[in-house]
């Protein structure tokens, strides 16, 4: 029941009709030239994205802290029910972990002595940055998710980002105190990897699905399922030899991969912070020696 | 309305007629939140599109096009998606809302909402063919699907919602 009859009297003129029409057509045409735009120059649109987003960053950081201390919450009442099974297996994992622990150690100082007697290059130092996760939920066409750190914490264009399982995307947008990082299963993503058993290059395509595709493999590549994908480092935007995902699906030019990352339960991510120098970047057989 | 030339009162006024607008900003930002479900991000209901649309069947007058067009573009820079692209499915879902208004406002909670199931599937539609238009390339139709689904079966829960804020701040003005 609505009694706004001056409202609707004043509505109702013809001229602020026709102004109302005019100032319709006129947003139509700026929100589609906008979109115009943004796909051809994108350096305006990113600016305005960022400053944005700067402002927005404290209020997200300030709402999704009391989130995490729910879905926390929510995870602990799930892991006490089953604290007995859980602790047998902890001790198994344990137990096999050790003995991984003692045989990579092995593995390094071999390394790092082979890599001393054959004179490789030293791969570039790494620095990392943890940071959380402030937003996401960007919907049916993107996948982006938006973190509390910025260029004031040392983000950069173009890191890495990964949590404890692996690769989760790049740095593709940074403000002030936020960054934007374009996950690896975003449309618009592209990293270059290798198929850790037979070194067969290829870019790992998303495509808002939850298995990106590999494409630019060789025709005699033979991807076998299972096998674990890794960045290849080239191109110098990543290091080499993060762990990516699994192949899952080989058929005729559609080999699939699964992300290692489980997408809803991350919460800090890590940004690598990463200059190869240039000897390192050019040598074509800096992949195999990662760490 | 004691005094009604008061400066306290113009102001109040003025917050109250703001209210729809602030309170979908306010949504935009709560939506944005990770809840860390599975696969949520993905089919993260359209809250945008509920609210312009309750607004615009209830209160239009505080629901301007221009309103819609700011919310639009927020989104847009908020969550990364292709600039332009919201304010065009919003502005369109606002005008062939407020043209079934007489029809709709009126009616059943069941009319209004078998309203936005039509309105809303609009919407997901131009969404899709927007951005795949300008992304150049074939999104998946599915997530938009979810989305849409999540979306409609979502609304009556903020739609009683919007109602009950609509009552408490706008009844008294």
């Amino acid at each position: 029941m609505k009694t706004r009859g001056s409202s609707v009297i004043r509505l109702a003129t013809p001229v602020r009709a026709w102004a109302q029409r005019f100032a319709l057509a006129l947003m139509l045409c700026t929100a589609f030239g906008l979109m115009v735009v943004s796909r051809s120059d994108t350096a305006p649109v990113d600016r305005l994205r960022v400053l944005v987003v700067d402002a927005i960053a404290p209020i997200l950081d300030l709402l999704t802290e009391p989130m995490s201390n729910v879905t926390r919450l929510i995870g602990t009442a799930h892991e006490l029910t089953d604290l007995y099974a859980e602790n047998e297996r902890l001790r198994e994992e344990n137990q096999r972990l050790l003995q991984w622990h003692a045989a990579a150690t092995a593995l390094e100082r071999e390394n790092a002595s082979l890599r001393q007697l054959l004179k490789v290059a030293p791969l570039p130092a790494k620095r990392y940055l943890t940071t959380r996760i402030i937003g996401d939920n960007g919907g049916a066409f993107v996948r982006t998710v938006l973190v509390s750190s910025g260029a004031r914490d040392g983000v950069d264009k173009n890191q890495a980002a990964i949590t404890a399982d692996g690769l989760v995307g790049r740095v593709i947008e940074v403000g002030e105190r936020a960054a934007r990082v374009l996950l690896l299963t975003d449309i618009n993503s592209r990293i270059p990897v290798v198929l850790e058993r037979s070194r067969d290059r290829a870019v790992l395509a998303g495509d808002n699905g939850p298995l990106p595709q590999l494409v630019h493999l060789r025709p005699d590549a033979s991807p076998m399922i299972g096998e674990r994908v890794v960045t290849s480092g080239f191109g110098g935007l990543f290091p080499p030899g993060i762990p990516v995902g699994t192949v899952v699906r080989v058929a005729q030019d559609d080999v699939r991969v699964m992300p290692l990352v489980a997408w809803d339960k991350v919460e800090f991510l890590q940004l690598i912070e990463y200059q190869p120098t240039d000897m390192t970047g050019v040598l074509p057989e800096s992949g195999p020696g990662e760490r | 309305m004691m005094t009604s030339s008061s400066f306290w009162h113009r102001l109040d006024q003025f917050a109250r007629q703001l209210f729809p607008f602030a309170l979908t900003i306010a949504l935009l930002l709560v939506s944005l939140v990770p809840l860390r479900l599975p696969a949520y991000s993905s089919v993260t209901p359209s809250f945008m599109v509920m609210a312009v649309y309750f607004w615009t069947l209830y209160r239009p007058d505080l629901m301007p096009l221009s309103a819609v067009f700011v919310i639009g573009l927020l989104q847009d820079l908020l969550t990364g998606g292709i600039l332009g692209v919201s304010p065009l499915v919003l502005l369109t879902l606002s005008v062939a809302t407020s043209s079934q208004r007489r029809f709709l406002s009126g009616g059943l909670f069941v009319t209004v909402w078998a309203g936005f199931v039509v309105n809303a599937a609009g919407a997901a539609i131009l969404a899709w063919l927007l951005n795949t238009l300008a992304a150049g390339a074939l999104y998946d139709p599915r997530p938009a699907l979810f989305q849409y689904l999540f979306t409609v079966g979502l609304y009556p829960s903020l739609g009683w919602i919007l109602a009950r804020a609509q009552r408490t701040v706008l009844r008294p003005a």
